[in-house]
């Protein structure tokens, strides 16, 4: 028997009406949840939304959400055969599934911070 | 989905935040313009800049004389005959400007005795290579020039903009089409000029070195869009990526500064140095060049004398743990945490791919063939020829985005009004609104076969059965993805970001490929089974264009002649 990690994730866009879903992934030494994550992506729901560039380098500092209740990078926190339980930022503003909106003010798209035109 | 797109106006559009697309709009902005500053991802994070552990090539001079000729001479002899001459010594002549302007920015480059001091890279003919201690470049780098776009009040800077398609009315490129992963909708931006540092293309292959981000767009922009790319056969692999045991929080070319300041062995499975059979003696010394490497190590594999898990031994197990820790302080901490110890044990390392010698087609400019649209930084191909030296990189990137920056102005200044896109942004808007279809495979799957393919395939060794079997997957591809993005077009929707990307990624491959299977030869990062020896024939640089939906590969009638270098 291979052993496992079982990934229990938030779902939804709405803070106030999300679901739990959970994912059994493959489990190796040396993995990180986000490799976890990834493989979910590949192999079950590529629906899954994940914000994260760098991958391994631990550079972009984009991939932060909660695991079991933790603040975390997800492509440092290990994966462990066990259940974790993966969360959106509870202090940011929800975007979708484990996406929240983390870019300071001043860097976000915002229309009307930026000269806005009519449609042409 | 039915989502009116938000239009913006600017002078100057700057897509991609990287090192190149960070400085051409500092200098923009300097010259007197309004610049958006746009990326996929957030400002300053999504690309390999940030990503970069170690040295920016230049001939300084602080420690030691130099002087950039040396440096364009070192780089013209890596490139194997290909360099585009004029965009080299661009790299090379303004590379110490740039690098000084960026320690007035307080970027911190390591000092020795009060000088800026600089390490010695494979390729080089004197220690020249400049880096933020430890393994700090290219975060140090991202952020000095984030906080020095940060100053300047006439850029406005938005992240989670993915660029889709530029935008071409009569003849020129009037900015571009951007998909709003935060909210799913279209924004039209119209800009004056357009410049793309959007990064290079590593993602396409299985394993990389790159972010999520670098799967080649700014590639599949440009050809688009009408302007031609060169070189693109010529994929750099960067010979000793981490391979095993399994490393977290660690980038596989984490290995390239433990050579610079240590050496360290390349063992084969019986624990032997073996690049000598491959015509480079190394000896303990960091001096293979990045084509060679790569080669060797992957010949070694072949010949069944490859590490476990397919790869080369890397040793530092003659180093004293007080130098490793002198050298490399905290990082040997996290290696720790990670149950390795370097004084103990051996890790194992294989050819990755890492960076782009091709790109869009520029002149010293960075203008491209089409008016309005510039490029900067991996996004140009030329001026590394068939293989890039260690360093010339990030030099590359911040002295073509600061010359993009000013012909971007210039070009923006002669421009009266904002063009307007004249419909010719709607089919753009279209796609990213659109309705997907409902039955549809699975988007992460179709990238991870195309990353397979084009390791197996389309790699560092090359055959022309190898390269049709790729082109034919790719085809199958193309056609699976269909004309209709994946997804409900809603928030942060992966599906259709995964469908824009394997657009990108599919057309790019195939630039890749076509170019690969064109040139009859081996040379630098571009080796062929079938034809091992370097012709003097095929001296010359390969075009590939798209003339509707056809990608045409083509090259000048006879080779390049010798042009020496000083
Ligand atoms: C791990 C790693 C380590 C490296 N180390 C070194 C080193 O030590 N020395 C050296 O010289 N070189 C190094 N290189 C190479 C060097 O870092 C790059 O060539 C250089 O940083 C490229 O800079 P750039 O600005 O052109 O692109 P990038 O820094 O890659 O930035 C491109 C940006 O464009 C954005 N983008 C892409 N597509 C779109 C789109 N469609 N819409 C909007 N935005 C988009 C991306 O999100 C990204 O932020 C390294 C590369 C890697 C991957
Ligand atoms: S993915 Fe970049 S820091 Fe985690």
């Amino acid at each position: 028997m291979t052993e496992t990690a079982t990934l229990k994730i938030w779902r939804g866009e709405d803070p106030a009406a999300g679901r739990w879903e959970a994912h059994a992934v493959p489990f190796e030494r040396g993995q990180s949840v986000l490799d976890g994550l990834r493989w979910i992506r590949v192999n079950k729901d590529p629906s899954l939304a994940i914000r994260f560039s760098c991958i391994n380098a631990n550079a972009c500092k984009e991939c932060m959400m909660e695991l079991d209740g933790e603040t975390v990078y997800a492509c440092t926190a290990r994966l462990e055969p066990r259940e974790m339980t993966l969360s959106p930022l509870s202090n940011k503003t929800l975007v979708r599934d484990l996406v929240t909106e983390i870019a300071p003010p001043a860097e976000r798209f915002a229309a009307e911070r930026i000269a806005v035109k009519e449609k042409p | 989905m039915s989502t009116s797109p938000v239009h913006i106006e600017t002078d100057v559009l700057v897509i991609g935040s990287g090192a190149a697309g960070m400085y051409a709009a500092i200098e923009a902005a300097r010259a007197g313009c309004r610049v958006l500053l746009i990326d996929r991802s957030l400002i300053g994070r999504g690309g390999a800049t940030v990503m970069a552990q170690m040295t920016v090539a230049v001939a300084l001079g602080e420690e030691a004389p130099d002087h950039w000729s040396h440096h364009y001479k070192d780089t013209l002899t890596a490139g194997r005959g290909l360099c585009n001459e004029p965009l080299s010594q661009l790299l090379c002549e303004q590379g110490p400007e740039c690098i000084r302007e960026m320690e007035a920015w307080g970027v911190g480059w390591a000092r020795k005795d009060g000088k800026i001091t600089s390490a010695f890279a494979p390729g080089h003919d004197r220690p020249r290579c400049v880096y933020v201690d430890f393994l700090n470049t290219g975060p140090a780098v991202s952020k000095t020039l984030r906080t020095a776009v940060y100053k300047l009040k006439s850029v406005a800077r938005a992240g989670d903009l993915c660029v889709v398609d530029l935008i071409k009315s009569e003849g020129e490129v009037r900015g571009a089409v951007a998909w709003h992963a935060g909210s799913g909708a279209p924004v039209v931006i119209s800009a004056k000029a357009t410049a793309v540092a959007t990064g290079g293309l590593t993602r396409l292959y299985r394993r990389n070195s790159a972010s999520a981000n670098m799967g080649g767009d700014g590639y599949a922009l440009c050809l688009r869009a009408g302007a031609p790319l060169i070189d693109m056969e010529f994929v750099q692999f960067f010979p000793i990526g981490h391979l095993a045991p399994r490393l977290i929080g660690m980038d596989p070319i984490m290995w390239d500064p433990f050579r610079y300041k240590l050496g360290g062995r390349l063992l084969n499975r019986d624990m032997q140095e073996f690049t000598d059979r491959y015509g480079v003696t190394e000896d303990g010394r960091y001096v293979i060049t990045r084509d060679l490497g790569t080669y060797a190590i992957l010949k070694e594999v072949e010949a069944g004398r490859g590490s476990p898990h397919g790869g080369a031994y890397l040793s530092f197990q003659h180093v004293p743990e007080a130098k490793l820790r002198e050298a490399f302080g905290p990082v040997i901490d996290r290696l720790a945490a990670n149950g390795i110890d370097l004084t103990k044990m051996p890790v194992e390392v294989a050819p990755i791919a890492h960076y782009h010698m091709g790109g869009v087609a520029a002149d010293v400019r960075m203008r491209t063939e089409v008016s309005g649209l510039l490029v900067a930084g991996e996004a140009v191909g030329g001026a590394n020829g068939a293989n890039r030296l260690s360093g010339n990189a990030i030099t590359e990137a911040l002295v073509f985005g600061r010359e993009a920056g000013r012909t971007a102005a210039a070009h923006a200044k002669a421009t009266k009004a904002v063009p307007a896109p004249n419909g010719a942004a709607d089919e753009a808007v279209a796609l990213i609104a659109g309705d997907g279809p409902k039955e549809v495979p699975n988007s992460a799957a179709m990238l991870q076969r195309l990353q397979a393919v084009m390791a197996d395939d389309v790699g560092p060794l090359r055959t022309e059965a190898g390269l049709k079997r790729a082109l034919a997957v790719v085809a199958d591809m193309t056609a699976a993805l269909g004309d209709r993005p994946f997804g409900d077009g809603g928030r942060f929707d992966m599906q259709r970001l995964d469908w824009f990307d394997l657009r990108n990624m599919l057309t790019v491959a195939r630039s890749v490929t076509e170019a690969a299977l064109a040139r009859t030869e081996s040379r630098g990062a571009h080796q062929r089974e079938d034809f091992p020896g370097m012709l003097p024939e095929w001296r010359l640089n390969q075009t590939v264009r798209l003339n509707g939906g056809r990608l045409e590969v083509s090259r000048p009638p006879a080779p390049r002649t010798e042009v020496a270098a000083q």
